[in-house]
């Protein structure tokens, strides 16, 4: 092998860039398993089946803010008959209130950072 | 014939993922054997490979000169095109490796009325390369937020700038954008013109369109057919913590996204992507011309029997005395 002062420390080089994530969880010592939910009490039924909610809500909120703010359409009726009026505050937050123990759980886990709260802010519990 | 068995190659492994994500028994195969054999053969290939190229020798410079040598101190030498000393060299890798400068000069050939050859500047070859490198390089690191628990944070800030624009939920990357537009060029490129397409193998398609699958079932997955994420990254992390596993709410166009992303890194280290590789063992642009300031001696030339003019001089000595020759080294 010719060259190899320099052939050596670059295969090195890239073989510690390309195994990173091994070395960078081995260290942080996290399990591989996501967050479990706080399922909000009393409530069984989302505005949609559980499935569709984790798929659409981002899609959902962001109708519903167009909807809501721009054409003054407030009210979702809901497939089972009811109205929900489409708010982040009263209607997600209303059930899911600790989002420290909702939203967050999952989009801390999958990098993800929602821009809901540049402009809302989290109601006050009791 | 090449780009029609390249397009059935990537059609019949996005039909294997969607089967592996479809049925039971082959979720583990797909979603955890076939990552980690695919990871294996890529980095024992590439090692592989890098170390079989690192047996060349490469005794001499081969300076491939884009400007002019360093010679007399008034002659103006070009230090970056034609480096002579290992800085240069440095400026020269990295600005090739960073922004492909030799492919800046690419160039075009025309023939026009009379018959006149006319060559003219030709970037849109280096302009979407450059794109679509960048683009996948960027793709590539974000995600890292998968095989990361916690998501380091220049992985997020990455992901911010990325999606900058805040256009849709979940937002667009911009990343997303230029590297189907980069890949679209480059595969366009090569149908439209009859030279291109004569010299095309399917080698050459099927990077291109098993690049651009990776990216379309990508794009579907993230703004289309939504699949789990936090299930995604359970497999994910799964696998680069040695504890694998497939959750069930893991969807099919993942499994298409995943198959896609095995076969190339399984491919790359035997197709014409090892260039990424390759570009840093390039003789003509990793080598300093100093072929007139250092005697480069080839290392395996045999040992030659010399016989000096000082040497012949001894040995004559008296003669050339005689004669009344000058000696040298008198």
């Amino acid at each position: 092998m010719h060259d190899a002062k320099y052939i050596v420390p670059g295969l090195v080089a890239f073989l510690v860039l390309i195994t990173l994530p091994l070395w960078y969880n081995a260290a942080m010592g996290r399990s591989a398993v996501g967050p479990t939910l706080q399922y909000p009490e009393g409530e069984s039924q989302c505005v949609l089946p559980k499935d569709e909610m984790k798929g659409e809500h981002m899609q959902i909120l962001d109708d519903w803010r167009d909807e809501a703010v721009r054409d003054g359409e407030r009210y979702y009726v809901h497939p089972d008959g009811t109205t929900r009026e489409k708010s982040l505050t009263n209607t997600c937050l209303g059930c899911h209130g600790d989002r420290a123990q909702f939203c967050i759980k999952c989009h801390d886990y999958a990098g993800v950072k929602p821009y809901c709260w540049d402009c809302h802010i989290e109601p006050e519990r009791d | 014939m090449n780009v029609l068995f390249s397009l059935l190659a990537v059609g019949v492994l996005i039909a294997l993922g969607y089967l592996g994500g479809q049925v039971a028994g082959l979720r583990f195969v797909f979603g955890v054997v076939i990552p980690y054999a695919a990871i294996l053969v890529f980095i024992a290939g590439l090692v592989y490979k890098v170390i079989y190229w690192a047996k060349s020798p490469v005794p001499f410079r081969i300076p491939t000169t884009c400007g002019q040598e360093t010679t007399l101190p008034w002659i103006k030498s070009s230090t970056l095109d034609n480096p002579h000393t290992t800085l240069g060299v440095l400026g020269r890798m990295a600005l090739e490796v960073l922004f492909f400068r030799s492919l800046f000069r690419n160039t075009r050939m025309e023939i026009k009325e009379g018959p006149r050859v006319v060559y003219g500047e030709n970037v849109y070859l280096w302009a979407a390369g450059l794109a679509f490198h960048w683009s996948f390089l960027i793709i590539f690191i974000r995600h890292f937020r998968f095989f990361t628990e916690p998501v380091p944070g220049f992985i997020l800030a990455m992901q911010y700038v990325d999606g900058f624009m805040q256009i849709g939920v979940p937002v667009l990357y911009l990343t997303d954008l230029f590297l189907v537009a980069g890949l679209t060029f480059l595969f366009i490129r090569r149908l439209w013109s009859p030279q291109l397409r004569y010299i095309s193998q399917a080698a050459d398609y099927f990077p291109l369109l098993l690049i651009l699958g990776v990216a379309l079932t990508g794009i579907w997955m993230r703004h289309f057919t939504k699949t789990d994420i936090v299930g995604v990254k359970e497999l994910a992390m799964g696998i680069v913590t040695f504890s694998p596993m497939v959750p069930e709410s893991v969807g099919s166009v993942f499994f298409m996204h995943l198959i896609l992303v095995c076969s190339l890194f399984a491919y790359f280290p035997f197709s014409k992507l090892m260039h990424m590789a390759g570009v840093f063992l390039s003789p003509t642009r990793n080598l300093a011309n100093d072929n007139r300031m250092v005697r480069h001696v080839n290392p395996w030339n045999p040992e030659v029997e010399v016989h000096t003019y000082a040497q012949w001089e001894e040995e004559f000595k008296d003669k050339l005395e005689a004669a009344e020759i000058p000696l040298d080294k008198d």
